[in-house]
């Protein structure tokens, strides 16, 4: 059999540019996940108000990033600003509009989620042991919903690195774009490079992704207790 | 963002009406490969929550890195991974196929996990409660168990069942026809950018708007049959 | 010759280093009603729950009529049949009707007709006074409603021998007498039972013969008239007075009057 991939992997510098790819997407989810949990902790807090218009918004803005595929939305902002409105978006800049927009309602809808699930009894119980308002939600009410709030937010970040795989798609020059190229560029010398780069760019996702998983669960199980 | 469109660029319904059939086409691809994937995610999960739930040794660890691997992975590498890199070591399939693996085994680690807490949710003395009026094992996993545990994993299913159908979007990455190809093919092809984003959005909410709709009918549904309540 | 229903010899019960039971003997005999009191984990559920097999025994033997019970041998499905065992928590199944839950067992496990085990759920749903609460989920009963659908589930399963751990202690003040009176019924009737319960009025009038169980073991056995009023140790002497809220009011008189 011949070699799968990993002389051409080691060859030049191969695997730099695919650490690199691996960079950019990494950049986009992280710039992405601060902008949502900015605008998420935000919309959030705006949700647990109790009005009408606020909740018919939304409830629209969190159905429709429910239900329509980021892929969508990511062909609806690249394509549908650069060819309709001649603005000449930047692949990647119009990624990490998509990202945010789905981050936001993402993070939006576990806000408001930790601070609804608070207990009534627990804010009464601090009013009747003479704390006001602000220190009801300094020591009471933030700190819970922080022990909720923080494994499901780190759960979010693993779920948008995943995500980013998708900016290829719309051109954005990623790791999988890279092991395209390379690939190709090796085609005639090594045709069976495709197994061995492809299970390098899995693992390489699988390794960006699996600790923070497992911070995920760590904390979730730690604060549970 | 669509009446946007729509005000912006009035959309030409002539070029609309010759491209339907060429989405049609494409949703009933996109369907038929999204519920299939769906289905035998539904197996793996559950066939995945049972081994680790009765502790079988070997298969239980085996689930739990096949778990991690494939919760931690985005679908596209994993296609890629099985479309492209698979068959240099002569594992070849077709694309309908690949769609159909890769869908099913994303969504079994998720569907394993969302049963397993599911089991977990029911209470040990409700076992002990069966076990106590004579019921084996497989009844009380059966009658007791399995119904409840249906209950509490209702809606992290029906959401799952949504990720799974959106995820479909990436498989024209393995040349599969579907609805994304569609439209970028066209894009691509024709400039007519808002028409074909237009249908994609409007097909795409043909799909999964009746899951989302029906899906929280159930769960509410489910809860009352279940709890009474 | 009594005869002798249940058997319990040298039996040992540990969690880890934590010995529960020790060297635990009892034997009840058909149509007797035991029951046990004592102080929170003295290990008297955790007799009931070695009993009925839902827990590992690390010594002696336990037999109903001669048979093992063990609850890894294949039978213990079938020796839990003959014993009926209603918990503190009730635990009727949340997503079956009153009726379905007990009609469950009878129908799959002992595969009875339907129609006949239907009939005599009905009959004894009226006994106890919750025929119009058939149809109706878990959820919509009070707690002692709950509990005496327990009794009633487990008695439709025709048991040899009724366990029951703490029946009322997770029930309001005023629901406990109605669950009381069922148990209380089924004593007259002439039923086996073993009782575990806090209720010391309830224990003298239902019982006869009281276990006072300390520590894992007995540490006295008498009928009731005797234990209650004139126990012999002193460890149940004090155990008894915790209930009566006049006791320290009792003490300083009995000092006073010493005095």
């Amino acid at each position: 059999m011949q070699a799968l991939g990993i002389d051409v992997l080691l060859k030049g510098n191969n695997f730099i540019r695919l650490i690199d790819g691996l960079c950019t997407a990494l950049r986009i989810s992280l710039v992405s996940v601060i902008f949502s949990i900015v605008f998420g902790i935000v919309f959030g807090i705006v949700m647990t108000y109790k009005n009408t218009v606020i909740s018919v918004v939304s409830r629209v803005y969190l159905e429709i990033v429910r239900i329509m595929p980021q892929m969508v939305l990511l062909f609806i902002v690249f394509f549908g600003t650069t060819r309709m409105f001649g603005l000449n978006l930047d692949a990647e800049l119009a990624s990490i509009i998509v990202f945010t927009f789905w981050g936001t309602a993402e993070m939006g809808d576990l806000v408001r989620g930790a601070v609804s699930n608070i207990p009534k009894h627990q804010y009464e119980s601090s009013y009747a042991l003479g704390l006001n308002k602000a220190q009801t939600y300094f020591y009471i009410v933030i700190p819970q919903t922080l022990r909720r709030l923080i494994p499901l937010s780190i759960n979010l970040v693993t779920r948008m690195i995943k995500t980013t795989s998708l900016v290829m798609m719309i051109g954005v020059v990623e790791a999988l774009k890279v092991t395209q190229q390379i690939i190709e560029a090796n085609r005639m010398t090594a045709p069976n490079a495709a197994f061995g780069l492809y299970l390098t760019v899995f693992i390489l996702y699988f390794l960006a992704c699996w600790p923070i998983s497992l911070l995920a669960s760590y904390l979730e199980k730690k604060w549970s207790a | 963002m669509l009446r946007r469109l729509e005000r912006s660029d009035r959309l030409n319904w002539s070029v609309i009406e010759k491209y339907l059939p060429l989405y049609e086409k494409a949703t009933v691809l996109t369907l038929k490969i999204g519920w299939l994937g769906v289905l035998f995610s539904v197996a793996i999960g559950l066939a995945v929550s049972l081994i680790v739930h009765y502790r079988i040794p070997v298969l239980r660890q085996t689930a739990k890195i096949y778990i991690e691997i494939f919760r931690n992975t985005p679908l596209l590498i994993q296609l890629f991974f099985i479309y492209f890199g698979l068959p240099k070591i002569g594992v070849s399939f077709s694309p309908e196929f690949c769609g159909v693996l890769g869908l099913g085994l994303l969504g079994g680690s998720y569907m394993a996990e969302t049963f397993r807490s599911g089991i977990e949710a029911v209470d040990k003395i409700q076992y002990e409660t069966a076990l106590s009026l004579g019921m084996s094992k497989a009844q009380v996993m059966f009658h007791i168990v399995l119904p409840q545990a249906i209950t509490y994993s209702t809606p992290a299913f029906v959401a799952n069942i949504i990720f799974l159908l959106k995820e479909t979007s990436v498989f024209s990455a393995i040349s599969l026809m579907d609805l994304m190809f569609t439209a970028k093919d066209l894009i691509g092809l024709y400039y007519k950018t808002a028409e074909c984003l237009v249908m994609l959005v409007v097909f795409y909410l043909l799909i999964l708007l009746p899951v989302s709709v029906i899906g929280s009918v159930v769960e509410r549904r489910l809860s009352y049959a279940s709890f009474g309540d | 010759m009594a005869d002798k229903l249940l058997t319990i010899e040298h039996l040992k019960k540990s969690y880890g280093d934590n010995l529960i039971l020790k060297d635990f003997n009892l034997t009840v005999n058909r149509g007797e009603v035991v029951v046990i009191i004592g102080p929170s984990g003295c290990g008297k559920s955790t007799l009931l729950r070695c009993i009925n097999g839902l827990e590992e025994i690390q010594g002696g033997e336990i037999k109903l009529y001669g048979e093992k019970i063990d609850r890894n041998k294949k039978n213990i499905a079938e020796i839990r049949q003959k014993i009926g065992m209603v918990f503190q928590s009730y635990e009727l199944f949340p997503h079956k009707t009153v009726l379905q839950n007990i009609i469950l067992a009878p129908i799959k496990v002992q595969k009875r007709s339907k129609s006949d085990v239907i009939k005599e759920a009905e009959y004894l749903l009226e006994k106890v006074g919750l025929s119009d609460k058939r149809d109706v989920y878990p959820r919509q009963l009070s707690g002692g409603q709950k509990q005496r659908v327990a009794i009633v589930r487990a008695l439709c399963m025709h048991p040899e021998i009724m366990l029951f751990d703490e029946v009322t202690a997770a029930l309001d003040p005023e629901m406990v007498r109605e669950v009381l009176d069922t148990i209380l019924e089924l004593a007259k009737q002439g039923r086996t039972m073993i009782v575990v319960t806090h209720e010391m009025s309830f224990a003298r009038a239902v019982s006869d013969r009281v276990l006072f169980l300390d520590k894992g073991e007995i540490i006295e056995e008498d009928i009731p008239e005797r234990i209650f009023d004139n126990p012999k140790t002193e460890r149940a002497r004090r155990f008894f007075n915790t209930f009566e809220y006049d006791a320290v009011k009792n003490h300083t008189d009995t000092l006073n009057r010493k005095v």
